[in-house]
């Protein structure tokens, strides 16, 4: 096979399957993003696997055309630590929605940012259960009022970019759905850039949540780039509006690479601990 | 049976007991080694109180001139370096008149549930033998006296205990003249306890635990990933697994919870290469969701439960098979999987590599149902010999034209394309789905996935391994797992009596195979069913999904008590003499 063919373009990347999202979800953009970074990254769709639990947003692998692997709820980072650690050739990359990760798959992303292994984990946060049509997330406002939470939930908001610096994420940035090419660039980097590398991407629910739609007025650069030092790069995030997009830390710690044999022996070689 | 005799006994078993510390798990594996060496089988069972460390323990051993897989029934001897808690192991270790309960004078009496049994006392001070010969310890005072009264040669025990100090050899002299003494103080027993000589023609012998034979079986049958979280008794399985692997190219990683590393495995093995968990009870239960993403996603992976006794916490170090139902109807929706219980501990080795097997055919989850009796006894078998199985999955070529991950075929089986292959690039779903593996709330696409993916399992030959049937006669002992070794035992000593029972231990417990099972009990009338939970679970099973005979009897108790053999034994006679009705 010729690996020199010119890169592939982005629309090359997606499926022939049609989105079941509603008119107008920032999770369009999104998968828009992907396919340019992607071509950008220059790997084939069938060395690229996208791995997602359940969810409006984990809908997102089907719509394109590198393989995928639609899980359950909150378990995508375990499926992909799985597939990254049995097969490191491949790029690999988890996504999924703000319940899926940070509520139900929780405890996955502390240990994915923890154990560092070599995989992009993107997370399209819309501080709402979208697919269950709207009950509050982590990321919800505590005063925000639904069926489920008529009076708001009272509770104080998770901070997904903290927790990922304080758990030893090693690339930490936030991008916006409303501008794909930034999303890509952000992207590309975070595929690129080695071990466990994290994106919050803010993608409006313009069905549960409509004024997500003035995010496109609220969301303004990161005043400045992004910093190797997870302290500085923590005070800056608990610091900011919310909405400072961009690479915001770019760590170095090693990559987590599994215990490996010094000599590939033959099943048949380990029969002699067990003979009287 | 209480009968004292000198005739050479096949089959002996002796419990070495003491506090934490006082090294008889030690004692009782080298006890073990040198029998193994000398050319006999046996079985040791390590049983600890509830402390974490430095509680009682026993080692339960029993050596025997025949392979054997279970205990007996009683004890010929009880040895106790010292007697602290040591009265909480009275359950397991019955004694009877022609018992010997041997103890160190300076540790007080023996206690009253083991003297009550009419059991005649011995004394062996083994601290006082011990302190004369410095730098040697009390359990090599037992295990002097325990291998004379076994009759194993001086020179094996001497052999193993010179092995087994390779760094400390300069203790070896301590140890030797301690195990002298305590052999010179067991002289006086005579020929009581001694064993038949070995068999003379001895095919290669392993000596191993049911948890490594499941973590060898499974490297046997190709499982090259492996994701697990720390649980008694699975953990030393995984432990046997974190070294040994890497050495054949494969991978470990101890997963945070097990929801993360049963969807580690599921994605390790959607990867192409395949994936093995193992737990216990509470494990399984949390891993049902995403065996129910195997089985809609048709993603081979292979669960080894060694159950323990619950539910809950339960009795987390004792065994029980009690996890049956789970196993069998534990997961949401129509969900068919591979249900595969060993019966032996070689066949931990033999059954799980079946099962790696299975799995990559079937491309479904595999159950693998052991338990904390094979996990953590260790045993002296005949070497498994290679079945050969391992797993091969049928993949999809690149390039193949109109490529449909979930294509209906006669099989069931449909090719699966591993991620890296161009042009087959597609996303495994466990949304219900067509063919191409697009989600579909359809109903003809869910009525044909569901029937292709119950087909491939039933349509499928699993030859002869399915179950061990043996014997002859109209009364049938079905049973699985770890009674089988009880039961066969049973039948053997009903035999003696003139009954004729056959066996049938289930291997295959999913998918339901009626008609193998209709063939076994062909001429059978009565049916013993043997398990070991409180519930029956077994018997249920059996009676959903199976036609049996118009008599059948239920014999069961839950753990930590092992079913013994003479209980079965009980229960043949008392059916022998019911006329069917
Ligand atoms: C074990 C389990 N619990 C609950 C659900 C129901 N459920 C499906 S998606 C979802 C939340 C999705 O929210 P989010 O991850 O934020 O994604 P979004 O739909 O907003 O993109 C829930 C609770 C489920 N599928 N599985
Ligand atoms: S409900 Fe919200 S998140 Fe889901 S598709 Fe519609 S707009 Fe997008």
């Amino acid at each position: 096979m010729n690996d020199m063919a010119v890169a592939l373009q982005p629309a090359a990347y997606k499926s022939d399957y049609k989105p079941i999202w509603c008119p107008g979800c920032g999770d369009y953009s999104v998968l828009s993003a992907f396919t340019k970074a992607f071509s950008m990254v220059g790997r084939k769709p069938e060395e690229i696997v996208v791995v997602s639990g359940i969810g409006c947003s984990s809908r997102l692998p089907a719509y394109l055309s590198s393989y995928g692997f639609h899980g359950v709820h909150g378990r995508a980072l375990a499926a992909a630590t799985g597939l990254k650690l049995a097969r490191p050739d491949l790029t690999v990359v988890a996504s999924g929605g703000d319940g899926d990760g940070y509520s139900i798959g929780g405890n996955h992303f502390l240990h994915a940012c923890r154990r560092n292994v070599d995989l992009t984990y993107v997370v399209m946060d819309n501080h709402v259960y979208g697919m269950t049509k709207g009950q509050p997330s982590p990321t919800t406002e505590p005063d925000w009022q639904s069926k489920l939470s008529p009076t708001g939930t009272g509770l104080r908001v998770f901070h997904p970019l903290v927790v990922a610096l304080a758990a030893g994420a090693n690339f930490v940035a936030r991008a916006f759905s409303g501008d794909p090419n930034g999303v890509a660039d952000i992207l590309a980097e975070a595929i690129r850039h080695p071990g466990f590398s994290f994106v919050e991407i803010l993608s409006p629910c313009v069905t549960f949540r409509p004024e997500q739609r003035n995010w496109k007025q609220a969301v303004h650069p990161a005043p400045v780039g992004a910093t190797d030092d997870p302290a500085k790069a923590a005070r800056r995030i608990l610091s900011d509006d919310g909405f400072n997009v961009g690479i915001l830390y770019r760590g170095n710690r090693p990559v987590y690479r599994p215990p490996v044999g010094k000599a590939k022996k033959q099943p048949a070689d380990l029969e002699k601990e067990f003979e009287v | 049976m209480t009968t004292t005799t000198s005739t050479p006994r096949t089959s002996v078993c002796i419990a070495l007991c003491g506090s934490g510390g006082a090294g008889v798990m030690t004692a009782g594996n080298l006890l073990l080694e040198a029998a193994a060496q000398a050319g006999w089988y046996g079985l040791m069972v390590r049983s600890s109180g509830p402390q974490i460390r430095g509680g009682e323990a026993a080692a339960l051993m029993r050596i025997a001139t025949h392979p054997i897989d279970c205990m007996d029934d009683r004890f010929d001897a009880i040895v106790a370096v010292d007697w602290q808690n040591i009265h909480r192991f009275a359950d397991e270790v019955p004694l009877d008149r022609s018992s010997l309960i041997v103890g160190d004078p300076e540790q007080g009496a023996p206690p009253e549930v083991f003297v009550k049994s009419g059991a005649r006392a011995v004394e062996l001070p083994m601290k006082k033998i011990a302190k004369g010969i410095p730098g040697s310890w009390p359990n090599m005072i037992a295990l002097g006296f325990a291998s004379q009264l076994l009759g194993i040669p001086a020179d094996k025990v001497k052999a193993v205990v010179a092995r087994s100090l390779k760094k400390g050899a300069e203790q070896l002299p301590a140890s030797v003249a301690a195990i002298e003494a305590g052999r010179a103080a067991a002289a006086g027993e005579g020929a009581a306890f001694t064993l038949a000589a070995p068999p003379a023609a001895r095919a290669k012998r392993w000596l191993i635990t049911g948890n490594q034979a499941a973590g060898f079986g499974a490297i046997r049958g190709g499982v090259r990933f492996v994701a697990a979280y720390p649980i008694t008794p699975a953990t030393e399985l995984l432990e046997y697994m974190a070294p040994a692997l890497p050495q054949v190219g494969g991978v470990l990683v101890q997963a945070e919870d097990e929801l993360a590393s049963v969807n580690m495995i599921v994605g390790a093995s959607y990867g192409g290469v395949p994936a093995l968990t193992a737990t216990a009870g509470p494990g399984l239960a949390l891993m049902t969701e995403a065996l129910g993403l195997a089985v809609a996603a048709e993603v081979p992976i292979v669960v080894v439960d060694v159950m323990r006794g619950g539910p809950s916490t339960g009795i987390p170090a004792k065994s029980e098979q009690s996890d049956v139902s789970i196993a069998l109807w534990g997961l949401h929706g129509d969900a068919p999987r591979l249900v595969i219980a060993p019966n032996s501990i070689a066949d931990c080795l033999t059954a799980t590599q079946w099962a790696v097997h299975l799995a990559e055919a079937l491309q479904a989850p595999a159950i693998v149902l052991s338990d904390q009796f094979f996990g953590q006894a260790r045993a002296v078998t005949d070497r498994p010999a290679d079945s050969g199985l391992v797993g091969e999955r049928l993949t999809a070529p690149a390039g193949s034209e109109g490529y449909k991950r979930y294509a209906v075929t006669d099989s069931g089986v449909s090719p699966m394309a591993i991620p890296g292959t161009p042009g087959l690039a597609y996303t495994a779903d466990g949304l219900e789905h067509s063919e191409r593996g697009i989600p579909s709330s359809g109903a003809a696409d869910h009525r044909v996935q569901l029937a292709k993916r119950e087909r491939k399992l039933v349509a499928h030959d699993y030859g002869a391994q399915w179950a061990d049937v043996e014997g002859e006669g109209g009364i049938a002992v079905v049973t699985f797992g770890s009674c089988t070794g009880a039961a066969r035992e049973a039948i053997a000593r009903a035999r003696a009596d003139g009954v004729n029972a056959r066996l049938v231990s289930m291997r295959l417990l999913a998918p339901a195979r009626p008609k193998l099972l209709a063939a076994a009990l062909d001429g059978v009338d009565r049916v013993l069913v043997v398990e070991q939970n409180h519930g029956g679970q077994f018997l249920r099973y059996l009676r959903a999904e199976f036609e049996l005979p118009r008599t059948v009897r239920s014999f069961r108790h839950p753990g930590p008590l092992p079913i013994r053999p003479e209980e079965v034994h009980r229960q043949i006679l008392a059916l022998e003499e019911e006329s069917p009705r």
